[in-house]
């Protein structure tokens, strides 16, 4: 004896956010009842497990039904399928198109090609996100990617057009997206202790300034990639530590702003020229992709790791980039202000981002 | 040539991918009428064509254009190949041809094709223009208008109500064993979808010539159903109630009038719009027929009427004698008066063939008395139809149980039968055929021109809410046993113990507490047979069956401690090797009618004492049980002795006192022992385990959970402040019997625990709308195979406002209670005004509720609580991975979004889809029907041979009946509407062949399309209905 066919549908779709969060983690139906059992929301309904049963396959067929809408949300409005309020269907796709950090985090700056989703299982085994939530997310990565990749325009808003997703999720896809797009470099050990939301920022910085939709805000602007102009104009740079003169005018610059006022003074003092170098060897290498990829990587080796080992304190290091992106501005024979401005202007926020342990 | 059909394929979108090779679609479209057909131009290599076609006009007879669907195909253009359909399209043009519905058909409508759903939609635009025909021997009956409403329609009164009209069409099945035949399955069932859009269509109109010839201009309580014979073919056939109905030219006004009519009965009733015509008016729609001399043949549409001639006659000796009682005249002259008004009625009634009517609620003054349950069945053996231009078979069988219908009701003492309809239940080549409704006695004043207008006045006066409770019948020659005591109301006329009704609870009755849905179900083996011996052995069965559904509505309407049964519907379902039986009703506590006794057990072996206590112990439970119920359904029937003598309106003292008693426990307790006590206590005797097994499954009926109410009337009594959220649902079960040797015990053990399920399934569902209401809970069984029980239930869901000034009730109380009496009696004709008017001032009306679930702040609170405590747990179970917490403050909570998202449609303005309200009610709490468009009674068929990638039977009936709510809500859309009422899915066959992963399924569902405006923008702005629709239609996506 057993129950053939049980289905109910509602004229307006019933939707349980409960049971959602469930579907989209990845559960299987026994594994959601039995969860959907041991919560404590549900008590008072007195619910058997026979009718959590039947109202979890319920839902999870209306969201495999759904799903297939879900891939285009813009569809989702004027579908006639399912009658869903309209706040009820925002819900819907927020919710399809989030995603884990932890597992963002792994994928981040990987191809997102057929290759990376053979190894979901590990990211799976390794972030504790089940693997088919890690499918949709991988899939809905991969989906935006294609999109929006080669439309004009801002990344965000595109996102946020096609996706009709919430502001600070559209972001992180634009951080996934560009980050999918340049490769950086995430995967490497001495990068492990950041996580998504310090490359997501980056990325965010990056693309507010250092693309070419960055300086004018033209239709046929593309977001996605860097300016190839500006990263080839950053060799001009150099001659911040070529010019040994300006080197150490800078430095005295910079020493007379900060005596007293930073508990690692005598580090700093010590260090300047190494740090300078290190600053401006990294622009004056990123013509090259394989150096933009390893813009993280660098940042972390050449500039971040001998500060930590000094023990700056945040405070210092906010001090120091201050006033080493403006004492330059004083430097008679330093021609590439706004060059220089729009460089440190991001290098200086990541960085402040990604200090700490 | 009186009628030019035009349309125009304006664009389609989401169209599914023909062409692999290019992930595009070459897409055109064939528009049909009759057998003319037009092609628009292949637009070539997209998902979303855009065709913006000249206008196709089809030049055509009235009589097509009633009978034939418009039928779209749309199509991927092939080359080298044949064409590929792409699916289809059938547009109703019905609603088109009378003036007063719609005007233009336009919107999307999605695409269906029987074995892939929906792919994609289709925009069309459709209009109609009709020449006038003044041919009187025309076959047409254009303009007569359909409602399945099952009452006078909300923006119309009616003038005249004229009768019963029936008719059935037969035709061949193009498909009967889809399984097996070598035409695909495809092109069958989409044969058969149109053979039925067309007999439908044929049937309708040969329903409104009847209509017409008995001066009538529309059909109320219009039920259509199939009979899908197998091998003796398919048939069609429709019962209703013919009318003459007014429009109301200005739908706002009545609803101002009505305080002042019911506040003093005296005053003219009619102004409320419901009553005939004032003096002076003339009848305005149709020739004013006095209906006596109507007696059409009701079984061959090709005989002329002739009734002409003798009309006038008979009018005259129709009316009554002048000088009769004048309307101020007080109640002690009703007697005579009455009488001599019955007996015109009768002799009104009795010059038709079948003094039947489809309706289950009235006009006030309509019905006048009820007498009680009349049903009829009979078993038949199916033979090939032979001819189906002389389908005299079938209209021999349904006449042949009209009769006898007729004649119980005669039997009741009544010259009239409501709340009527049919049925049939087949198995292989047996068919059951059943009809059932409720005698009763009516007011002539629908029935005859407004000459005897006068006399109803005293009929008003007389009947304040318990009159039709007052036997019809001879009190010495009683047609049955019944105990017969004074009515509890006006302590004047006889009043039977119990009262089952087919109806609606009438607006004006009297009604303690609340009401409940109950059920009896029964299940009973059967020898499987052959031919003659199956139908013997059926038939054999049937009178047992009945009557132990019988004694189950009886002990389960006892054990609530009600009196009355409404909408009580029987159905008895034949399979191969059992029959099943389910009887659905509302029970009630009806004031007028004594207090039920209690249920009293008595076992036959007293000697054995372990055995009595066993018998004592249930006993108390039995107890325990009503005296929960009482509580549960707030029954305090008034002591009445001293109450009721020499005051005409009792009702309001009684009314308090009931509210008192709830602070007072220790009375109640002892009025329950009193009840106990009374010699009337049905006594139920254990003699045999099959007894004691009846009174557990009395007893195992879970009680609705706190904060749910249901019935399957259309409404509740005593509850009055509904708000606007509504949800509609149909659920579907299918169980499978591996044990087939099982005994009827548990057989029906099987099938009650199915049905119980099946309810605390849907409440559980349906929690977050607590608290609510589920109304019109209809359910249909089915046994599609040997081992398979099929149950399926459509229902709304409403939710109400509970109490919300529970410490500042008392006061309020006494002030509340006239209110709600008011309310009370106009709660059937305007519970839209009321809605909206209740929820500033809501009653106490659900205590007994809130005592048993705690003290809870609101119910808003209690719902926003718990939608807390989920997000909190959504937070929990996802605290292993750190997430955007953002997004969930963005996901708004859902009782703020739920109140945001039904107080208005209009803020959904932003997306292209028209939300399409559904309901098988006949109203929208807190809105106001302003237009009826038509009605809609569609019938699909959908067939996979892939079932387990669909999802197995589930996903696939899933997926159709989310398909079928779709192209229902399309197509009224597109008629300009917002809304379906008295919805109801007619049929739902599922058949289904696992070994070769195919199934089939076929739903016909029925409604009425409305535009509805919410009683707030009513005052604010004069709707503009049409202007609204025609933008959602025109703004369509362009890309």
């Amino acid at each position: 004896m057993s129950m053939e066919l049980d289905v109910f549908v509602g004229n307006t779709t019933i939707i349980d956010e409960e049971v959602y969060q469930l579907w989209l983690d990845g559960h299987s139906v026994s594994d959601a009842v039995r969860m959907r059992l041991e919560s404590d929301a549900l008590s008072e309904c007195e619910a058997s497990g026979e009718v959590l049963h039947s109202d979890t396959m319920d839902q999870y067929r209306t969201f495999q039904m759904c799903e297939r809408l879900l891939h285009c949300p813009s569809k989702l409005a004027n579908q006639l399928l399912f009658q869903i309020p309209a706040h009820r269907q925002a819900m819907l796709i927020e919710r399809y198109y989030e995603f884990d950090h932890t597992f963002a985090r792994e994928v981040l700056g990987k191809k997102l090609s057929k290759g990376t989703k053979k190894d979901l299982d590990d990211i799976s085994l390794k972030t504790g996100v089940a693997l088919k939530s890690c499918r949709r997310q991988f899939d809905n990565f991969k989906r935006v990617f294609k999109v929006v990749e080669e439309l004009k325009g801002p990344l965000v808003e595109n996102v946020q057009h096609h996706f009709l997703l919430s502001d600070s999720l559209a972001r992180d896809y634009a951080a996934v997206v560009f980050f999918a797009n340049s490769r950086f470099e995430t995967g490497k050990r001495k990068l492990q202790y950041l996580s998504f939301q310090d490359f997501a920022f980056c990325a965010g910085q990056l693309i507010s300034y250092w693309t070419v939709g960055a300086v004018d805000n033209m239709m046929e602007d593309m977001d996605v990639d860097l300016e190839k102009e500006f990263l080839h104009d950053l060799k001009d740079l150099k001659v911040l530590v070529n010019d040994k003169d300006m080197l150490d005018q800078h430095k005295s610059l910079v020493c007379y702003q900060l005596k007293g006022k930073i508990k690692a003074f005598s580090e700093m003092e010590a260090n300047f020229k190494n740090l300078s170098r290190a600053l401006i060897n990294i622009a004056s290498k990123l013509t090259n992709t394989k150096d933009v990829r390893d813009l993280f990587i660098d940042l972390v080796e050449k500039f971040i790791e001998p500060c930590r080992s000094d023990k700056w304190t945040v405070g210092d290091l906010t001090l120091f980039l201050t006033h080493y992106t403006s004492t330059a501005h004083t430097l008679e024979m330093f021609r590439f202000q706004i060059l220089w401005e729009r460089y440190m202007g991001v290098i200086k926020s990541c960085i402040l981002k990604m200090y700490h342990d | 040539m009186p009628g030019k059909l035009k349309a125009k394929i304006v664009a389609g979108r989401h169209l599914p991918v023909m062409d692999r090779a290019s992930d595009l679609t070459d897409a055109f479209v064939e528009v049909k009428f009759g057998n003319t057909t037009f092609k628009t131009d292949v637009y070539p290599k997209s998902l979303n064509p855009q065709w913006n076609s000249e206008w196709f006009k089809f030049e055509v007879d009235d009589e097509d254009l009633q009978d034939e669907p418009l039928q779209i195909t749309v199509l991927d253009h092939d080359t080298y190949s044949a064409n590929d359909a792409i699916g289809k399209v059938y547009i109703d043009i019905d609603p088109l041809l009378s003036s007063e519905a719609a005007t233009v058909i336009s919107g999307w409508f999605p695409i269906y094709d029987t074995i892939h759903g929906i792919r994609g939609e289709i925009n069309v635009l459709v209009k109609v223009e009709l020449f006038n025909d003044l041919n009187r021997f025309r076959q047409s009956s254009c303009g007569v208008k359909f409602f399945c409403t099952t009452s006078i329609p909300r923006c119309y009164r009616a003038v005249m109500v004229h009768g019963f009209v029936e008719e059935l069409v037969v035709n061949e099945d193009p498909e009967y064993q889809w399984i097996d035949r070598i035409r695909t399955p495809r092109a069958s069932n989409e044969a058969r979808q149109r053979l039925i859009s067309l007999m439908s269509g044929e049937l309708q109109r040969k329903i409104g010539l009847k209509v017409l010839e008995m001066g009538g201009n529309a059909v109320v309580g219009y039920l259509q159903c199939f009979d899908l014979e197998g091998e003796s073919g398919l048939v069609v056939r429709a019962i209703g109630t013919a009318c003459t109905l007014d429009k109301l030219s200005n739908t706002y006004t009545p609803a101002t009038a009505i305080n002042p009519c019911n506040s003093s009965p005296s005053k003219d009733i009619k102004e409320a719009g419901f009553g005939e015509e004032a003096p002076g008016v003339p009848l305005s729609s149709g020739p004013p027929t006095p209906l006596r001399a109507q007696t059409f043949s009701s079984f061959s549409p090709s005989k002329s009427y002739s009734r002409q001639s003798s009309s006038s006659d008979t009018e005259l000796s129709l009316t009554p004698k002048t000088g009769m009682g004048s309307g101020g005249s007080a109640g002690k002259e009703a007697g005579p008066l009455k009488a001599l008004l019955r007996q015109q009625t009768q002799t009104a009634l009795e010059q038709r063939e079948f003094p039947f009517f489809t309706l289950t609620s009235f006009p006030p003054g309509f019905l006048l008395h009820v007498g009680g349950v009349v049903s009829a069945r009979s078993v038949k053996l199916l033979d090939r139809i032979h001819n189906p231009d002389e389908p005299e078979t079938r209209d021999a069988w349904w006449e042949e149980i009209r009769q006898e219908i007729k004649s119980h009701a005669k039997a009741l003492g009544c010259h009239a039968v409501v709340g009527y309809s049919e049925s049939t239940s087949i198995c292989e080549e047996v068919c059951i055929l059943s009809a059932s409704g409720t005698a009763a006695i009516l007011s002539s004043r629908f029935m005859q021109d407004s000459a005897l207008d006068t006399e109803h006045r005293f009929e008003d006066l007389m009947s304040p809410g318990c009159a039709f409770c007052h036997i019809p019948y001879d009190e010495l020659n009683m047609p049955f046993p019944a105990q017969l005591t004074y009515c509890h109301c006006c302590r004047r006329y006889k009043v039977p113990d119990v009262l089952f009704t087919t109806i609606d609870l009438p607006t004006e009755a009297n009604v303690t507490g609340k009401g409940c849905l109950i059920q009896a179900r029964l299940c009973r083996t059967k020898k499987k047979a052959q031919g003659e011996g199956n139908a013997t052995a059926i038939s054999n069965l049937l009178p047992f069956l009945e009557y132990e559904l019988h004694t189950q509505l009886m002990n389960k309407l006892k054990l609530r401690s009600m009196n009355a049964l409404f909408g009580l519907r029987i159905q008895i379902s034949v399979g191969e090797n059992m029959l099943l039986g389910l009887a659905s009703a509302t029970g009630v506590y009806l004031t007028a009618l004594p207090s039920p006794g209690g249920i009293q057990i008595a076992g036959k072996t007293p000697s054995d004492i372990t055995y009595e206590q066993h018998i004592s112990n249930m006993q108390k439970k039995i107890n325990d049980t009503i005296a929960k119920n009482k509580e549960l359904y707030e029954i305090n029937p008034p002591d009445l002795v001293e109450e009721v003598i020499g005051s005409p309106i009792p009702e309001p003292r009684q009314r308090s006192r009931l509210f008192r008693s709830h602070s007072e426990s220790s009375d109640e307790v002892s009025e329950l022992d009193l009840s106990h006590g009374k010699k009337d206590a049905f006594v139920l005797e254990i003699d045999d385990t099959d007894a004691v097994e009846d009174i557990h499954s009395l007893l195992t009926d879970a009680p609705t959970p706190p904060g749910f109410y249901s019935c399957n009337t259309e409404i509740m009594p005593g509850i009055y402040n509904w708000t606007s959220a509504l949800q509609m649902f149909t659920s579907v079960r299918v169980f499978r019997l591996s044990n087939v040797n099982l005994t009827n015990q548990g057989l029906n053990k099987v099938f009650n625990d199915l049905c119980e399920n099946l309810l605390k399934s849907l409440y559980f569902k349906l929690r977050s709308m607590v608290p609510c209401c589920l109304c019109h809970v209809n359910f249909t069984v089915a046994v599609p195979e040997d081992e398979l029980i099929q149950v399926a239930v459509t229902a709304v869901a409403m939710s109400f406002d509970k109490d919300q000034t529970q410490e500042n009730g008392r006061q309020s109380i006494d002030k509340n209670l006239m209110k709600a009496i008011t309310e009370n009696e106009d709660q059937l004709q305007f519970p839209l005004e009321l809605s909206a008017e209740s929820s500033s001032n809501p009653l106490n009306s659900a205590k007994g509720l809130s005592e048993v679930s705690g003290p809870l702040p609101s119910a808003r609170d209690r719902c926003s609580s718990w939608i807390e405590q989920l997000r909190l747990k959504a937070h929990t179970i996802r605290c292993g991975s750190i997430k955007t917490m953002s997004s969930l403050e963005k996901a708004s909570p859902l009782p703020e979004g739920r109140s945001r998202s039904l107080r208005s449609n209009r803020s959904y303005a932003g997306s292209s889809v028209t939300v399409v309200k559904m309901t098988p009610l006949s109203f929208i709490p807190g809105t106001k029907i302003i237009k009826y468009l038509g009605i809609i009674n569609m019938f699909f068929i959908r067939e996979t041979t892939s079932l387990r990638e669909e999802g197995g039977v589930s996903g696939f009936l899933h997926s159709f009946i989310a398909e079928v709510f779709a192209m229902v809500r399309a197509h009224v859309a597109a008629l300009g509407g917002n809304a379906v009422v008295s919805y109801n899915m007619k049929e739902c066959v599922f058949m289904e062949n696992p070994n070769k992963n195919q199934a089939q399924c076929l739903i016909n569902v029925s409604g009425d399309a409305v535009i509805f405006v919410r009683e707030s923008e009513l005052e604010a702005t004069p709707p503009q209905p049409h202007s609204a629709s025609a933008q959602t239609s025109s703004s369509g996506e362009g890309t």
